[in-house]
């Protein structure tokens, strides 16, 4: 029995360390100033000073990437949001095969790999002739978005009281107001859900992005990679980039995991 | 009855134009040769072009293989998260799934330069090492959550009826668990088939998979070509889905 | 008799939901501050008639009049009525303050005055020191009471009441039966209350609306409707009850339990199929051979904590129920005798089973969506005549090969020496059946019909 737990307890360390060597590697170099991955230079700061400067000064191609990531991820994590919390309503009210083709068709964007959803939208681009650029990125966000959106806020729909609604339309609330002020709210643990997946989802995305930013030079922070990494060079920023982005997503894990280990205990 | 079905319209129209009008595209391009007219051209010329047969072939064989080995892999792995006896951390689990929020390129960028410094050629085998490293978390998550849902009485039923660990496994958990294992199938295989960035990284270009192909062409403006090879694509996703739908599950 | 100013009136209320209709032409008429109390079994429309009146639901057809006023279009937020709803609906988000002040705030009442009102409801409601609660914490009770002083604040003409206890145990139940019926005379406002507990209906409301299948059965205060109730439904569901065939021979003069008996109905006719129904507490033991109309032997006797509950077989082979408060002894012989004002004379709904239906074949015809043989002569193919079976000729199986087409027994009454079954067939119609097998509620069966019972009426003659 002790021997089981040793072999498990090795076997899952074992995975863990070659899960994470390529991203402990990426962040033990980028300590150092060479260009080129794996060369080691002695320890410097200088490559996080680099970065940050050129966020100062908003000088870099890379910072100006990563700007756009984020301003995409934000905008369409906002409608997606809103467009799915309604849309989960909606759904949530209908029976048969309604809520079947409803249900079907939300499940469409996630079941389809990303390069389809990237060339089924630049053709659909090219048909309508809408010129690339911004707006078609955070659009195609919003489409593969949503979805996750969706799928957060239904269940919060059936832990709900079926009644609330009704009783604040009885006590005189409009339809808008009482979504404003009595489903919005009952339903914000899956819509925060859906927003922070949501966000995720459009931070981590190529293939949608890379066929439908078109050829104005818009790039996010994936597309730049690729760009970057196809040249041959790697831009050395990227390391310390890397290395903070993979901070922060761990702590953000974190934090999540403790909120909801306490609403558990809360019930 | 209720009005607020009509809440959902909003996203109805908006699945309508941004998702199944994009895919009736895909279907009408891989259909119509550069003037419009309808063809079957695009079509055939894929099941007679060597390459694009061999590249997709090769791509099906390296998706199996890659789901293979995650399952191989991944489901002891998630096996023993999920077992509450040898494994009592949350935290473990996070770190498991953090992986999946890294930039994917960044990741498979750094593994493969991790390749270079050890001296390994870059070919299929690192391919097929760097697809497993990045699809690894997408197979153990969903089979992690199955684990853990799952009633412990059902094995506890098994014991009580004179069970070994091993059968109470064989026959019980492991069936239960199914449709964990066809989550992940479903979120390795189809994107495994798919990717093409990660291919041309892994191998320096030397082997090319079918989501390049595709890629290449529609960047090189033959759209009929490109929607047709997206089709092929579509209708594997439809079969898979299909021979999915016999297995339901609620990830 | 309807009074000169009606609080509200319904007028030809139906609607459907697919193809169950749910209710079908529904009259009523509410005086201004009564406790009226929409009373029957599950899927009989009431709840569905009270949403109605709060505006949730439209009607297909009819109208709804307040004070005079067509609301049927009025959305449920401008109409002067509120909801209790049978799950409270509190607002998750919100302590109690701000749930009983939330349709005040939305009128834009200026705070103080809010504060004043929610104040007084909570004290009306026996809720004042729970201002600041989160309400999630609150008990059954204690939210039925905040979502009353929710509803109350914002002075409603007319209050709504959706099975609001249905979720209490029955101490707390009882308790606040007591505490509406108070909270009603104290503040004079009309009630309308959905129940299915005839026991609570009986204990609160001035008037009952007993309703079943999207039907009014019938209307009245409760004493009404505990002794004089007009059909076996209303009998069956209300209280217990000895419900039994009779013959009804001319005016005060009825035959049941293969006994005559003076009563004091009229108006039957001569020589009618009547149904009759005695209270158990109104058959009475008597020593004076005199006074005994039939005599019969004990067969069980409860003690039931008020009373003995005994069952006994008449001299004429019925099983009769008898509520008494003293006990006689299991195996004994008694004599018994039920005064003329306690046998209560019910027109019968049906005498026999009768459904509309089309001869599709030379000895062949179809009604319940089903095809029987039978004897067609007189008719032609395409016709369409009136099937009718006796109560007593209709078959049930437990198994469906040899059954004609299945149901679902969904009513069972007890007529003393056989049971009267009401089957829902697959397609969702209601045959009767009389049968001495024990069935349950809820019981899938097989329905046959043999052809020599099946009798073709032109369909002119109407279906009683």
């Amino acid at each position: 029995m002790k021997a089981k737990k040793v072999f498990a307890r090795a076997y899952i360390w074992l995975l863990l360390v070659v899960l994470y060597a390529p991203i402990v590697f990426i962040a033990v170099f980028s300590f150092t100033e060479a260009k080129s991955l794996g060369n080691w230079t002695g320890f410097s700061m200088q490559l996080y000073r680099n970065l940050f400067s050129g966020a100062m000064q908003n000088s870099s191609a890379l910072v100006s990437a990563v700007q756009n990531t984020l301003l995409i991820a934000l905008a369409a994590s906002i409608v997606a949001t809103l467009l799915g919390t309604l849309a989960a309503i909606g759904i949530f009210n209908m029976k048969g095969k309604k809520r079947q083709t409803m249900t079907f068709l939300n499940n469409i964007p996630m079941i389809n790999p990303d390069i389809i959803t990237g060339v089924s939208l630049f053709l659909l681009f090219v048909f309508l002739h809408i010129s690339q650029g911004y707006l078609t990125v955070i659009l195609a966000h919003i489409t593969f978005c949503t979805p996750y959106v969706v799928l957060n806020v239904l269940p919060k729909l059936s832990q709900m009281n079926p009644n609330v609604y009704e009783a604040a339309l009885d006590l005189g609330a409009t339809p808008a107001q009482a979504l404003r002020k009595v489903l919005f709210p009952a339903l914000r643990p899956g819509m925060i859900s859906g927003f922070i997946l949501s966000f995720t989802m459009s931070l981590d995305d190529f293939a949608v992005t890379f066929f439908t930013r078109g050829t104005i030079g818009l790039d996010t922070l994936s597309t730049y990679i690729y760009a970057d990494a196809r040249k041959g060079g790697l831009t050395p920023e990227l390391k310390p980039l890397m290395t903070i982005l993979f901070l922060l997503v761990l702590v953000v894990l974190l934090v999540i995991n403790m909120r909801q280990s306490k609403n558990n205990v809360k019930e | 009855m209720n009005k607020r079905t009509g809440w959902a319209l909003p996203y109805f129209i908006f699945l309508v134009l941004f998702v199944v009008l994009p895919l009736l595209l895909i279907v009408v391009y891989a259909l119509q040769d550069g003037s419009g007219h309808f063809t079957l051209a695009n079509l055939g010329k894929f099941f007679t072009d060597r390459d694009s047969l061999s590249t997709f072939a090769l791509s099906i064989e390296v998706a199996i293989e890659n789901t293979v080995l995650c399952i191989l892999i991944g489901y002891p792995a998630a096996y023993i998260l999920a077992d509450k006896n040898l494994n009592r951390s949350a935290v473990t689990v996070v770190l498991f799934i953090l992986p999946m929020w890294i930039n994917a390129l960044m990741r498979t960028l750094a593994t493969a330069e991790l390749f270079t410094m050890a001296g390994i050629q870059l070919g299929k085998g690192t391919l097929l090492f760097g697809m497993c490293y990045d699809y690894l978390p997408f197979m153990i998550y969903p089979i992690y959550n199955q684990l853990n849902k799952m009633d412990k009485s059902y094995a506890e039923a098994a014991q009580d009826l004179g069970a070994t660990p091993r059968e109470v496994f064989r026959k019980v958990t492991l069936p239960l668990s199914m449709p964990g294992v066809w989550s992940g199938v479903m979120m390795v295989f189809m994107p495994t088939v798919s990717t093409f960035a990660i291919s041309e990284f892994l191998t320096n270009n030397k082997i090319k998979l079918f989501g390049t192909i595709i890629q290449e062409n529609i960047n090189n403006s033959m759209w009929n070509y490109g929607a047709a090879l997206s089709l092929v694509m579509l209708i594997i996703i439809a079969i898979t889905t299909m021979l999915q739908k016999e297995e339901p599950d609620e990830s | 008799m309807m009074p000169k100013n009606p609080i509200i009136q319904i007028e030809h209320l139906s609607k459907s939901f697919g193809d169950k209709q749910v209710l079908d032409d529904i009259n009523l008429y509410v005086r201004k501050g009564e406790f009226i109390t929409l009373l029957g079994p599950s899927g009989c429309g009431k709840t569905t008639l009270l949403r109605m009146l709060g505006g949730f639901t439209a009607p297909d057809s009819g109208r709804i009049l307040l004070e005079g006023k067509d609301i049927s279009d009025v959305p449920p937020y401008r109409r002067p009525l509120n909801t209790v709803f049978q799950r409270y609906a509190l607002f998750p988000h919100l302590d109690v303050y701000d749930n009983v002040a939330f349709g005040l705030k939305l009128q834009k009442v200026p705070e103080e005055e809010i504060e004043k009102r929610v104040k007084k409801v909570l004290k009306l409601v026996s809720m004042s020191d729970y201002e600041d609660r989160d309400v999630n914490s609150l008990s059954g009770g204690q939210q039925q009471r905040v979502a009353i002083a929710r509803a109350l604040i914002n002075q409603p003409r007319v209050l709504l009441l959706d099975e609001p206890l249905a979720a209490l145990d029955l101490k707390m139940r009882k308790d606040m039966q007591i505490e509406l019926k108070e909270m009603h005379k104290k503040l004079g406002i009309t009630f309308i209350y959905v129940t299915h507990d005839q026991e609570e209906a009986l204990t609160l409301s001035d008037t009952i609306v007993v309703m079943n299948e999207g039907k009014i059965q019938q209307i009245g205060t409760p004493i009404d409707i505990y002794n004089e109730p007009v059909n076996a439904f209303v009998a069956d569901f209300i209280g217990d009850s000895n419900i039994l065939n009779g013959k009804m021979f001319r005016d005060r003069r009825v035959a049941f339990i293969k006994h005559e008996f003076d009563c004091v109905d009229e108006g039957f006719g001569e020589n009618v199929s009547v149904d009759v129904v005695v209270r158990p507490e109104d058959i009475y033991f008597t020593d004076d051979p005199a006074k005994c109309q039939f005599t019969a032997k004990v067969n069980s006797c409860t003690f039931k904590g008020v009373h003995y509950e005994m069952w006994v077989d008449t001299d004429t082979g019925y099983e009769l129920m008898i509520q008494d408060y003293d006990p006689y002894p299991v195996g004994s012989e008694v004599m018994l005798y039920i005064d003329p004002d306690d046998i209560q004379v019910m027109k019968k709904e049906r005498r026999f089973n009768s459904f509309p239906a089309r001869v599709t074949g030379e000895g062949r015809v179809t009604f319940l969506d089903t095809e029987f043989e039978c004897d067609t002569e007189g008719f032609s193919v395409g016709d369409e005549p009136v099937a009718t079976v006796r109560f007593e000729k209709v078959d049930l199986l437990d198994h469906e090969e040899e059954a004609d087409l299945t149901g679902n027994v969904v009513a069972i009454l007890y007529k003393g020496d056989h049971y009267h079954l009401t089957v829902k067939t697959e397609t969702g119609e209601n045959i009767w059946v009389d049968t001495n097998d024990i069935w349950d509620k809820g019981d899938f069966v097989g329905i046959r019909i043999l052809p020599k019972d099946i009798k073709l009426i032109k369909a002119e003659s109407g279906n009683e």
